[in-house]
C-alpha cells in the first residue's frame, strides 16, 4: 500500500482519463467492443471447445522461456535461415535504423509509394512518418489503421485499432481525406477504401508487414490476420519487407500447431483467423508470383533491457493479442489513448516502462487495480501482476522526491500510532467525520482547504473514501 | 555493426557465450492427431466453413458444379495438375496456364472468380492450406472478388497438428503457405462485420468423392 500513496499522475494522462471517463459515447464503444471480443474469448476457449486450452498456455509459456533463454542463439539460427532461402536478415537498434534501412533500399530501387499490413512494431518507431519525412508514401492497409492514418491517430488498441471511431467519425475523415461524398454505411465505406487501396497494392515496389512469430527452423515470417490486407502487402510488390521485434522468435514450425490455437482465440474469439501466412524467402524457381526480395527486420529498441532480470524478461513472451486490454477494468475505462504509447492496457503498463525507463513513465505500473484479470486471460503465461508490482517496486528505488518520501513515511507512522490506539482511533474517526464531509451522503472526494495538500490532495485525485458513518461502531457497541 | 551489437546485449543479459547451443533442448513439439473417420472429417469442415458464411458443395462431378458457378463470368484458374485432370481449365471464361507475373496479376485484377484447388483442407477449422509452386499461385486466392476452391476428399486432415505432421517444415517445399479459413472480412468499423474487404468476400470449397 504505502508504496502507491505519493504516486502523482502526470497531468497529461490524469487530463486524457477524465476526457475519456466523461465522454458517453466513448464509453460505450471501448466497453462494447471490449465486451463482445472478451466474450467470444472467453466462449472459444471454453472447456468443451478446446479441452487442452491449460496445457497448451502452459506448453505455449515454455517455449516462449525457452526461446528467450536463449534468444542469441535462435536469432541466429533463423537468420541462417532466411539467407539459405534467398533472404535476408537486417539488424536494427531503434527506429531510426528502421528507416535508414527502407529509405536507402527505396533509394536504390527508386521506389516511391509503399504498402502497409498492420504493425503495432512499425507504429512503435513512427516508420510512417519518418519516412514520409523523406518524401516517400507509406499506406496502411488495414482498414483500422487507413482511418487512423487518414485522421493522423495511433492505435487505440492492438487488435482493434480504431474501435473509438464511430461510423459518422469514419464518413467524415474520408470525406475530409478523400474528398468523396458522405457515406456511413460501414459496408459502403469498407467497398470505398478496398477500392482505393487496390489501386496502391498493385501500385506499390515495396510492401511494409509485421509478423507474429519469426519462425528459427525455417527462416519464416508468420502474419495472422483477417482482411487480406498482409497477404496483398506480401505478394503484390516486388520487395517484402517484415520488421519484427527480436523476441518474436519461436524454434519450429511445429511450435505453431501450439501458438496459432491460442492467438486467434485470444485476440478476436475466432478457431483461425482468416489468413495465417507462413513466409520464407522471396519467390521460388517457378513460383509464378511472390516478391523477388525478402528482408526480414530485427529490432531491439529496449528489447534487450528487459532481458537481464529473470521475472520481468517474461514480459517479452508476448504475443500481442490484446486479451489483457479487453479483460482489464482499468483499459475498459481509460481506453487506450490515455497511455502515453502505442502499446496500451495492462501490456503497454508493463513493456512500455521497461522499453523507456521506468523513470520516463513511472505512473503505468501504478494505473491499475492489480485484480489478476490480465494474467488469467494470457495466452502465454505472462504473470503482468507480479511484473507491475517489480516495476512499482522499481519506480519507488528510483524516486528522486527524496523529500515527499520523508513525509510519506511521517506519514504512516502517525497513521501506524492511530491504529494501534483505541482512544487516538476514535478520536480521529470522530474529527475526520466533522471535517470531510461527504459530497452526495455516501463518498468523500476531497477535503477541506487546509487539509488538501500534497500527498493528501493527490491520493484523493484518484480515489473516493466511503462517508464516515454517524455513528462508529464503538458507539453503537457502548448503547446496547 | 547493430548485428554485433544486438547480440552482444543479448549474450551478456543472458550469460551467454556466441555460438553455445542451448542449455537444454526446447519444450518437446505437441502434435496431436485424433483419430476421425472421413466421413465425419466432411461434415465438421462443411459446418466450419458454413459457420463462417462460405459455400461449401460436396460432389462426384465438380465439373458441371464449377461450370455452373461460374456460367456468364470470367475466372482464372490455377496450374493445378488436379483442375486440369477434371477439366476446370477447359471450361469457357476460364484463363489458365498462366507462368508470367504481371500477367497473372492483371488477369486477377479483373477476373469474376478466381479458382484453385487446396493442398490440404483442415477439417476441425474450415481451413484450406494453399502452397505456393509453379501450380498454384499466390493471388488467385486473393484478387478475385470469389474465390472456388475444389479439393478431393483424401486431402481433408483433422487440423493444424496433422497438417504440421505431414508438413513439418513448409520453407522446405515453398516460399509460403498460406491458411485460408473463410472469406475475408473486417469489423473495424463499430464491430460490424463486413466481408470482402481485401480478398474474396465469397469462398466456395467443393470437395470431391
Amino acid at each position: 500500500m504505502s508504496t502507491e500513496f505519493p504516486q502523482t499522475f502526470p497531468q497529461t494522462f490524469q487530463q486524457k482519463i477524465h476526457s475519456t471517463l466523461a465522454d458517453a459515447n466513448l464509453q460505450l464503444a471501448i466497453y462494447t467492443a471490449t465486451g463482445r471480443l472478451k466474450d467470444k474469448r472467453t466462449e472459444n476457449v471454453a472447456s468443451d471447445v478446446l479441452p487442452d486450452y491449460q496445457e497448451l498456455r502452459s506448453h505455449a509459456n515454455a517455449i516462449k522461456k525457452h526461446t528467450i533463454e536463449n534468444l542469441d542463439f535462435y536469432l541466429e539460427e533463423f537468420e541462417r535461415n532466411v539467407e539459405a532461402h534467398g533472404g535476408k536478415v537486417v539488424y536494427c537498434k531503434d527506429g531510426s535504423d528502421v528507416a535508414d534501412f527502407v529509405l536507402g533500399l527505396a533509394k536504390e530501387k527508386g521506389s516511391r509509394l509503399i504498402v502497409k499490413s498492420k504493425s503495432m512494431t512499425t507504429e512503435e518507431v513512427d516508420l510512417n512518418e519518418r519516412v514520409e519525412h523523406h518524401g516517400l508514401e507509406a499506406v496502411e492497409t488495414d482498414l483500422g489503421e487507413y482511418i487512423l492514418q487518414l485522421a493522423h491517430e495511433k492505435p487505440y488498441h492492438i487488435v482493434a485499432p480504431a474501435l473509438h471511431k464511430t461510423r459518422y467519425d469514419v464518413a467524415e475523415i474520408f470525406t475530409r481525406e478523400l474528398r468523396i461524398p458522405e457515406e456511413t454505411q460501414p459496408e459502403k465505406q469498407t467497398l470505398i477504401a478496398r477500392g482505393v487501396l487496390r489501386e496502391k497494392f498493385l501500385a506499390a515496389d515495396i510492401g511494409i508487414s509485421g509478423a507474429n512469430f519469426l519462425v528459427s527452423d525455417s527462416g519464416a515470417v508468420v502474419i495472422v490476420e483477417n482482411e487480406g490486407n498482409a497477404r496483398l502487402t506480401t505478394s503484390a510488390p516486388k520487395i517484402h519487407i517484415a520488421v519484427a521485434g527480436i523476441e518474436k522468435v519461436i524454434p519450429r514450425a511445429q511450435d505453431l500447431a501450439t501458438f496459432l490455437k491460442l492467438l486467434a482465440r485470444s485476440a478476436t474469439g475466432q478457431l483461425l483467423s482468416v489468413y495465417t501466412s507462413f513466409l520464407s524467402g522471396p519467390r521460388r524457381p517457378g513460383e509464378v508470383d511472390g516478391p523477388d526480395e525478402f528482408y526480414v527486420v530485427l529490432l531491439d529498441n529496449g528489447r534487450t533491457k528487459l532481458l537481464p532480470d529473470r521475472s520481468k524478461r517474461q514480459s517479452l513472451y508476448c504475443i500481442r493479442c490484446g486479451a489483457c486490454l479487453n479483460t482489464c477494468p482499468v483499459y475498459r475505462k481509460i481506453g487506450g489513448h490515455s497511455f502515453p504509447w502505442v502499446y496500451s492496457g495492462p501490456i503497454g503498463a508493463i513493456i512500455t516502462p521497461q522499453f523507456m525507463g521506468v523513470s520516463h513513465e513511472p505512473e503505468l505500473p501504478f494505473a491499475s487495480s492489480l485484480c489478476g484479470a490480465c494474467g488469467e486471460v494470457c495466452p502465454v503465461k505472462i504473470d503482468i501482476p507480479k511484473i507491475l508490482l517489480e516495476l512499482r517496486s522499481d519506480v519507488k528505488k528510483t524516486e528522486t522526491r527524496e523529500k515527499q518520501n520523508r513525509l510519506e513515511k511521517l506519514g504512516f507512522k502517525i497513521f501506524a500510532w492511530m491504529m494501534t490506539h483505541p482512544r487516538m482511533f476514535e478520536f480521529a474517526g470522530r474529527m475526520a467525520a466533522a471535517m470531510a464531509p461527504a459530497h452526495d451522503g455516501k463518498w468523500i472526494r476531497s477535503v477541506p482547504a487546509p487539509m488538501s495538500i500534497g500527498p493528501v490532495k493527490a491520493w484523493l485525485s484518484q480515489r473516493d473514501l466511503p462517508a464516515s458513518p454517524a455513528k462508529s461502531f464503538r458507539e453503537m457497541w457502548r448503547q446496547r | 555493426m547493430a548485428r554485433e551489437n544486438i547480440l552482444h546485449k543479448v549474450r551478456t543479459a543472458l550469460g551467454r557465450s556466441a555460438g553455445a547451443p542451448p542449455g537444454e533442448a526446447p519444450p518437446p513439439v505437441r502434435l496431436r492427431i485424433p483419430e476421425v473417420e472421413m466421413e465425419s472429417r466432411i461434415a465438421t469442415m462443411l459446418m466450419r466453413i458454413e459457420a463462417l458464411a462460405g459455400k461449401t458443395a460436396r460432389t462426384c462431378d465438380p465439373l458441371s458444379y464449377v461450370a455452373e458457378a461460374i456460367a456468364g463470368k470470367t475466372a482464372v484458374a490455377s496450374n493445378a495438375f488436379y483442375l486440369e485432370q477434371i477439366g476446370v481449365t477447359g471450361l469457357p471464361g476460364v484463363r489458365s496456364g498462366i507462368t508470367d507475373r504481371a500477367e497473372l496479376r492483371s488477369i486477377c485484377a479483373t477476373a469474376d472468380v478466381g479458382i484453385t484447388s487446396a493442398d490440404y483442407v483442415l477439417a476441425d477449422t474450415g481451413t484450406l492450406v494453399m502452397i505456393a509452386s509453379p501450380q498454384e499461385a499466390r493471388l488467385i486466392s486473393l484478387l478475385p472478388p470469389a474465390h472456388i476452391a475444389v479439393v478431393p476428399k483424401e486431402r481433408i486432415l483433422t487440423g493444424l497438428d496433422e497438417l504440421f505432421t505431414a508438413v513439418p517444415r513448409p520453407a522446405e517445399i515453398t516460399s509460403s503457405m498460406v491458411l485460408i479459413t473463410g472469406p475475408s472480412r473486417t469489423a473495424d468499423i463499430e464491430q460490424i462485420l463486413v466481408r470482402g474487404v481485401h480478398g474474396p468476400g465469397l469462398i466456395t470449397v467443393v470437395v470431391v468423392g
